[in-house]
């Protein structure tokens, strides 16, 4: 068990292209890039408290032939310096990777000021912006793998709590393989589709076993590159779908898939159910109770998929 | 081919003077943008691409060149203009400016125009931007210089001190701001707006190299950039430029209105028989 920011800052820390340079405000010790900064201080830079200025100069030093990773939690990162991702990173089409920890409801005892719940919504609506959500640490691995050898602004929202690797969970054939701009079919079922996003795959995966109890039949999609969606994989899959993400229904995970389904999915069934926070403020907690609170829990998602199907 | 530079003042007052005519005739063309910062700022402008920076236009992205970063993004008249002449891309482009489908977008964007070294016009970005590029030659052993110009009205944004704060800390002495005091932004004059009085002391507070000159003598903004490139002490270097908004145009100096209106036909008439 460890959560996707461990997983972030071990990768990260391993990299070995010398052009890679790492940034962050003050956060350093809780979005684990200390752990690249012991080992490569001389491509560390901290820019205290002031996110607009770390998220400008990620920019600059983007224009030098840097792979600049920027990291501060989801909230800031999305919110407090979104001009600057917008204008510095995506207009000049950077080679910046915001990589934002503590997102979603489950950051828990914080509360509602740092809780990132429209990061999804806000990151996907810029221009250039590729948007990555992994499921779990292995994921995570992949994801950071990955996107050092891209090019261009992206966005991968991270999370602050200790989860596990799905095939330690579940077993091997639930093993997260990253493939951008791909979703990846985990349980494959005739009946409906549940797609998610983060944490809330491995509580997708608890509502499709449960289901089998009832002879219903899902298919479970992580939907880890959010940005750009796997349309394919939306129209394809059984229908109907419930979509689950830690975040706001008006602009995340749910919004994206009911996008797809409304203009091209034609005379198929497009009836869905989107689980997550409905236009409200989170407030502090232990993770599990605010996703009771929130109504994210596994039960939640079999009750919609047994509500449609 | 680098650039070939001169320090022969006849022709950089000759050069701004060509300069402030194309900036009005594109303004005039495109009827809107903003002479005003673009003629307070004109002279540092022309100062910097014909005397001082090494550049050169066949090969914008050379990796060794000395960059300049507009963080007032909306005087980009002044440096569409300059970049023209440099030869970065055909002057015909001048007259697209700000139309649909121009190479020359309102703001500068470092993605459609050749030689624009970042994306600005949301105000107190750039400076930040100029910081983390000083900062990556710093990593390469680069020996190339960073040059960036804010406006006094921009020094409202807290961003301008986070910046301020962190070139400092990281003893960015290859990173020289020339501010254009001109004493006016949008709303009128900065110390009514916003009072931003003795921004010497507070850039000297937060650790900077201070140096003031008249923003519109060709031989003291050379020399004093050329002074500054010679002596690089650990900090970053901030030189105010007293100005003039609207300089060289009687009906434009010192007026806010002149901000971000472009002349109509008669004025634009009127105002280059005054640049003759
Ligand atoms: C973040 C941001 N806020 C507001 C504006 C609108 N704006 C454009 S120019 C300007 C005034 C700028 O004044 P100053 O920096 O003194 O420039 P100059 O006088 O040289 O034109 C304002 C408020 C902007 N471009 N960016
Ligand atoms: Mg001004």
């Amino acid at each position: 068990m460890k959560a996707t920011r461990d997983a972030y800052g071990e990768t990260l820390a391993g990299l070995k292209n010398p052009n890679i340079v790492v940034v962050d405000a003050d956060l350093s010790v809780s979005t684990r890039t200390s752990k690249f900064a012991k080992k490569h201080p001389k491509r560390f830079f901290d820019f205290g408290i002031a996110e607009a200025n770390m998220i400008s100069q990620a920019a600059g030093l983007a224009t030098t032939g840097k792979i600049v990773f920027a990291s501060t939690f989801a909230c800031f990162a999305s919110a407090r310096a979104l001009d600057q991702v917008r204008v510095s990173v995506c207009y000049s089409k950077l080679n910046v990777k915001i990589c934002a920890t503590h997102a979603g409801l489950t950051i828990g005892e914080d509360g509602a000021s740092h809780q990132a719940l429209s990061d999804i919504g806000i990151m996907r609506s810029m221009p250039y912006m590729k948007v990555f959500v992994p499921a779990d640490p292995n994921e995570t691995e992949q994801i950071i793998r990955w996107i050092a050898k891209d090019d261009g602004p992206t966005y991968v929202r991270l999370g602050r709590n200790k989860i596990a690797d799905l095939h330690d969970k579940f077993g091997k054939s639930y093993k997260t393989k990253f493939c951008y701009a791909r979703a990846q079919k985990i349980i494959d079922g005739k009946h409906a589709t549940i797609i998610a996003c983060g944490y809330m795959v491995e509580k997708a995966l608890e509502a499709a076993m449960k289901l089998v109890e009832d002879k219903i039949h899902v298919t479970v999609l992580n939907m880890s590159t959010l940005k750009p969606l796997d349309e394919k994989a939306i129209l394809r899959c059984p229908k109907p779908i419930v979509t689950v993400e830690e975040g706001m229904l008006n602009s995340g995970l749910g919004n994206a898939v009911a996008a797809v389904l409304c203009e091209k999915a034609g005379k198929k069934d497009t009836r869905m159910i989107r689980l997550g926070v409905d236009n409200q403020f989170g407030q502090s907690g232990k993770p599990e109770e605010l996703l009771k609170h929130y109504h994210l829990q596994t039960e939640n998602i079999v009750r919609a998929v047994k509500r449609l199907v | 081919m680098r650039f070939k530079l001169t320090s022969d003042i006849k022709v950089l007052k000759e050069k701004a003077n060509q300069m402030r005519r194309n900036i009005l005739i594109m303004c005039n063309k495109a009827q809107s943008g903003h002479p005003g910062g673009s003629l307070s700022a004109i002279d540092i402008i022309v100062g910097l691409y014909y005397s001082v920076m090494m550049h050169n236009p066949s090969n914008p992205k050379w990796v060794d060149r000395d960059r300049f970063v507009l963080s007032k993004g909306h005087c980009c008249p002044a440096l569409y203009a300059v970049l023209a002449d440099c030869g970065y891309f055909p002057l015909k482009w001048l007259y697209k400016f700000r139309k649909i489908d121009s190479k020359l977008q309102g703001h500068p964007s470092m993605v459609d125009t050749p030689g624009i070294e970042m994306s600005t016009g949301s105000l107190g970005q750039g400076l930040s931007a100029a910081a983390g590029m000083a900062l990556g030659y710093k990593i390469d052993n680069n020996s190339g210089i960073i040059y960036c110009m804010i406006g006094d009205g921009e020094c409202n944004e807290g961003q301008i001190w986070e910046a301020a704060m962190s070139a400092a800390h990281y003893k960015l002495d290859n990173l020289i701001v020339i501010l254009d005091k001109n004493r006016l932004q949008i709303d009128g004059f900065t110390k009514d707006v916003m009072d931003s009085s003795s921004l010497a002391a507070k850039f000297k507070a937060f650790n900077w190299n201070i140096s003031e000159i008249d923003g519109h003598n060709c031989k003291e903004i050379i020399s004093i950039l050329n002074k500054v490139i010679k002596n690089p002490n650990g900090k970053p270097s901030m030189i105010i430029a007293n100005t003039v908004k609207g300089k060289g145009i009687s009906f434009m100096e010192n007026k806010p209105e002149w901000h971000g209106k472009a002349p109509n036909d008669e004025e634009l008439e009127v105002a280059l028989k005054e640049l003759q």
